[in-house]
């Protein structure tokens, strides 16, 4: 099987190519990136006037699989994640059962190969059941294949333990994402607080409850020498936090979700379910540090936090809908849409949907080097399109961005020279 | 909207056909015992005023006053919307009284049924009589006037209007033409 | 002029001139609640639902009166608000109740936003009796009714409302209220009972009621409930009563002659003293009195709520 790429931008921000390149793919590997290639391939792909990347990387995913695929599952999750240009996709362990051992990653792994159309890096839970009581078997997870330790949609509440979580993970070299909530600050709260909250009179969560679990858990990996990724930073003192500890050295990363950047806590007004996520949407000071944090690289990734939920979920009061938004389909043109707003250029925004995030979990994809696994995403950066979230591939249509007027997407997105998305007008 | 507009009753029309009413009125009751005015708002709560001052000039007695707002009582809420409410202002008992009853135009009797009922809300009085300056016919309802100061033929598409000076002094009674 | 709005979600989304058309309606029903017959049949034929997903004897009370004195049917729901999370989800109670073909459902829920809900996914007017911490409209147009009805008039007036302003639906639909007819609002209760940002709903907030109180043409106390509002937002009932209720002492620093109000039920000795709420200056009772006519003028000018030329 060969592909070869014709005529377009090849952006590869690991390898610091930025320019007009043909790109040949042979047998699931880059075989070769030269000016002008006239090889003959099984499939030529015209580039003209688009961009040609590293297949994109999202190392914050809920697929819902096992146990909850009535709202998604591998199959489908990882189809809506081709749509949208990604080639590999961190899922996250709150599952049914939990992901917090071998047999539950190995099947995630294998039904990915088998039956998905992207890439499944399996994140662990860093305490069995995510109970916040005892550690998980994060050697062996590592061997089957985990990229990292998460109790997403929960932080894990007891000092002592995440210090030992991040000592034990070290020798590793395995990061533990933190769900930063202080949970006593959040008590029932269903929204940011803020002027927004008391207008509609729904509790509110205080920005300190993001800020004093990432304090907490920065000042943890300064204490361990281990490896922190705080998940889904949204708060202006958690950016600052973060930025502070690594010009200290503290070895941690972070990631920032499209809707984050994008909406406001304005989005909650009209009592809108599909505004209402963990943590919360801020307030527009917030907005603008996480922008300028993707912007001076205290941000190593964008990730969507992709929390696909059932229909009857959301279509209740909003006290009592669940947390959480889709996003695969709508995060690359929402983060080109920082670009054409300035906050940042074209080859940071694609550095943070490729070897950014690769990098931060340690997931050896995100680059275009020869030799390498041939995971590309053409992109068409051009085409405005509407968002309907009824057309989507995921099983959910739980976002904000329904009716959106987009700009750029997914053209063709290859897996290991393989076609996994191809757009069709 | 260009309207063809003729004069029914001028001002001094309107002041006599109130003053023979006002003797009509007296003479039918044998007198002003027992005798109250109610007017339906908005044009017969103004005229009622008119009746019980001639009253009193005849008879030397002021007789109660009252004044009904029937928009609580009409038929026609699904149609016409909830449109704005007077007060209603019955400050006697009604029980045992002969009640007359005054409107400007007497047309379907829809808003006489109405009046009425708001009447009947109001206690049991021996007798409902009714006083309108206009009866311009078409009636849907079977209720005739008792008193009228004068039967004008219409058509439906044509509107009658009585007008007031400021000091809710019947003026003019126009007969308006679409 | 007919009245434009459909349902009464809130005060937020009523003009001013809807406001005073609900104040004037009201003011022509009132005459009825005092007559012999207390009944006209304005509303004949209309069925009317109260939908109460949270207990209420005093506002449930006064919309069936309201309904029943304008000859409406008018039917109580209690549901249980945690059913929902459990069981029957909102749409499905309230679709089975629209199955029934009311005009309009009256509904107070524990939840902000429930009636925007169903608003959004029923055909019938909705009315809110209470939602959250959001809005109460009725009770903020009885209030204002009560004000304009003993002192002439709303605009100019200092209106101090006192308590807990975070978990209170009755400060914010007053605050709307309130500006919209020019009055002006000062708010007072403890630290932890005044969310942020609410001077941005158009008052002055202080952290010493007397500040408050000083010159004010109304006083409006609000009910402290410990049991739903959280152990940690108050030390104990006792410390509440003297720092943040209304006594004859305080009270003195008002005008002289300033209303004294509660949207009720009272908790006596804690956020109002008896000698007040007994005193020549409180008109509590003529709050719930005309609280159904106000209730009449929303359930009438709904009914007729779309225009139709006629």
């Amino acid at each position: 099987m060969s592909i070869l790429i014709k005529n377009g931008r090849l952006i590869d921000p690991a390898n610091d190519i930025d320019g007009t390149f043909d790109l040949l793919i042979l047998d699931g590997k880059i075989a070769r990136i030269d000016k002008k290639i006239d090889d003959s391939a099984e499939e030529v792909i015209d580039a003209s006037g688009k961009l040609v990347t590293p297949g994109l990387v999202d190392i914050h995913v809920h697929l819902r699989d096992p146990g909850l695929e009535y709202k998604e599952d591998v199959i489908s999750g990882t189809a809506a994640a081709a749509a949208g240009g990604f080639t590999s996709v961190a899922c996250m362990p709150n599952t049914k059962p939990v992901n917090d051992s071998l047999p539950v990653t190995q099947y995630l792994i294998r039904k990915a190969k088998e039956e998905g159309s992207a890439n499944v890096f399996p994140v662990a839970a860093v305490t069995k059941g995510s109970k916040g009581e005892t550690l998980t078997e994060m050697g062996e997870l590592k061997e089957a294949g985990a990229v990292g330790f998460s109790d997403d949609g929960l932080p894990v509440i007891n000092s002592e333990l995440m210090r030992r979580a991040l000592e034990y993970s070290r020798p590793f070299n395995m990061p533990i994402i933190s769900h930063a909530e202080e949970k006593s600050l959040v008590g029932d709260g269903v929204m940011n607080e803020g002027f927004v909250s008391t207008e509609l009179g729904l509790k509110g969560i205080p920005w300190v409850a993001e800020d004093a679990m990432v304090a907490r858990d920065v000042m943890l990996a300064e204490l361990t020498g281990g490896h922190l990724h705080v998940a889904h930073i949204s708060t202006k003192g958690a950016v600052d936090i973060v930025r502070q500890a690594k010009a200290r050295g503290v070895h941690v990363t972070c990631e920032a979700t499209p809707h984050h950047f994008t909406l406001t806590e304005e989005a909650v007004r009209g009592y809108n379910t599909n505004a209402k996520m963990a943590p919360p949407l801020r307030h527009a000071d917030d907005v603008e540090a996480v922008r300028a944090g993707l912007a001076d690289g205290t941000i190593d990734a964008i990730a969507t936090d992709h929390a696909p939920h059932h229909v009857d979920e959301k279509n209740v009061e909003f006290n009592i809908a669940l947390n959480g938004i889709t996003g695969l389909e709508t995060a690359l043109p929402l983060t080109l849409r920082l670009v054409n707003d300035g906050v940042i250029p074209l080859q940071q925004a694609i550095a943070l949907l490729t070897c950014g995030p690769a990098t931060a979990l340690g997931i050896p994809r995100g680059d275009l080097s020869i030799g390498a696994v041939a995971d590309v995403t053409v992109i068409d950066q051009e085409r405005k399109w509407t968002f309907d979230p009824e057309t989507s591939r995921s099983k959910s249509h739980n976002t904000p961005f329904g009716g959106w007027e987009l700009q750029g997407g997914a053209e063709v997105t290859i897996l290991a020279g393989h076609v996994s998305y191809r757009f069709e007008s | 909207m260009n309207k063809d507009v003729t004069v029914i009753l001028n001002k001094s029309g309107v002041q006599r056909a109130l003053t023979r009413i006002s003797h009509e009125i007296l003479e039918r009751n044998h007198g002003s015992d027992n005798l109250v005015l109610v007017g339906i708002r908005s044009g017969g709560d103004f005229l009622a005023a008119e009746l019980q001052q001639r009253i009193q000039q005849i008879e030397g007695v002021e007789i109660p006053l009252g004044a009904v707002d029937i928009t609580m009582y009409r038929d026609d809420l699904d149609s016409r919307g909830s449109l704005p409410l007077g007060k209603t202002d019955i400050p006697f008992p009604l029980d045992g009284q002969k009640v007359v009853l005054v409107d400007d135009v007497l047309y379907t009797g829809r808003t006489i049924r109405a009046a009425m009922d708001a009447l009947m809300d109001f206690g049991r009085p021996q007798a409902i009589q009714l006083a309108v300056l206009i009866d311009r016919g078409h009636r849907e309802l079977p209720i005739r006037a008792d008193f009228v100061g004068r039967n004008v033929p219409t058509a439906r598409e044509e509107n009658v209007q009585v007008e007031f000076e400021p000091e809710n002094v019947p003026s003019a009674v126009r007969l308006l033409k679409p | 002029m007919s009245f434009a709005q459909k349902h009464i979600l809130g005060i937020d989304h009523l003009s001013r001139e809807e406001i005073i058309q609900i104040l004037d309606t009201a003011d022509s029903f009132k005459e009825i609640n005092t007559r012999a017959i207390k009944k006209v049949p304005t509303l004949r034929g209309k069925t009317i639902v109260n939908l109460f997903f949270e207990a209420s004897t005093r506002t449930r009370t006064s919309f069936e009166i309201a309904g029943k004195r304008l000859s409406a049917d008018t039917i109580n729901i209690s549901a249980s608000s945690s059913s929902v999370v459990k069981g029957e989800t909102l749409e499905d109670t309230a679709r089975n109740i629209e199955a029934m073909h009311p005009d309009i459902i009256v509904m107070r829920h524990g939840a902000s936003g429930a009636p925007h809900y169903l608003a959004d996914r029923l055909d019938c007017s909705i009315i809110n009796a209470g939602d959250g911490a959001h809005e109460h409209p009725s009770q903020a147009l009885l209030d204002a009714f009560t004000i304009r009805e003993k002192l002439g008039r709303i605009e100019g007036l200092n209106v101090a409302i006192i308590g807990d302003l975070t978990h209170s639906r009755v400060v914010r639909s007053n605050l709307y209220l309130l500006n919209k007819l020019g009055a002006k609002v000062r708010l007072a209760g403890p630290g932890t009972m005044i969310p942020p940002g609410i001077e941005k709903l158009g008052a002055t907030v202080y952290h010493d009621i007397n500040q408050a109180i000083e010159g004010a043409d109304v006083v409006m106390m609000l009910r402290i409930q410990l049991e739903r509002q959280g152990k940690t937002l108050l030390p104990t009932l006792r410390e509440y009563s003297r720092f943040y209720g209304l006594n004859p002492n305080n009270l003195k620093l008002a005008q002289e002659n300033a209303l004294v109000m509660h949207p009720g039920p009272m908790n006596r000795g804690v956020e109002i003293s008896s000698s007040v709420a007994d005193g020549p200056q409180n008109v509590i009772l003529d709050q719930v009195e005309n609280g159904v006519a106000v209730r009449m003028a929303l359930l009438y000018l709904v009914s007729g709520g779309e225009e139709t030329e006629g």
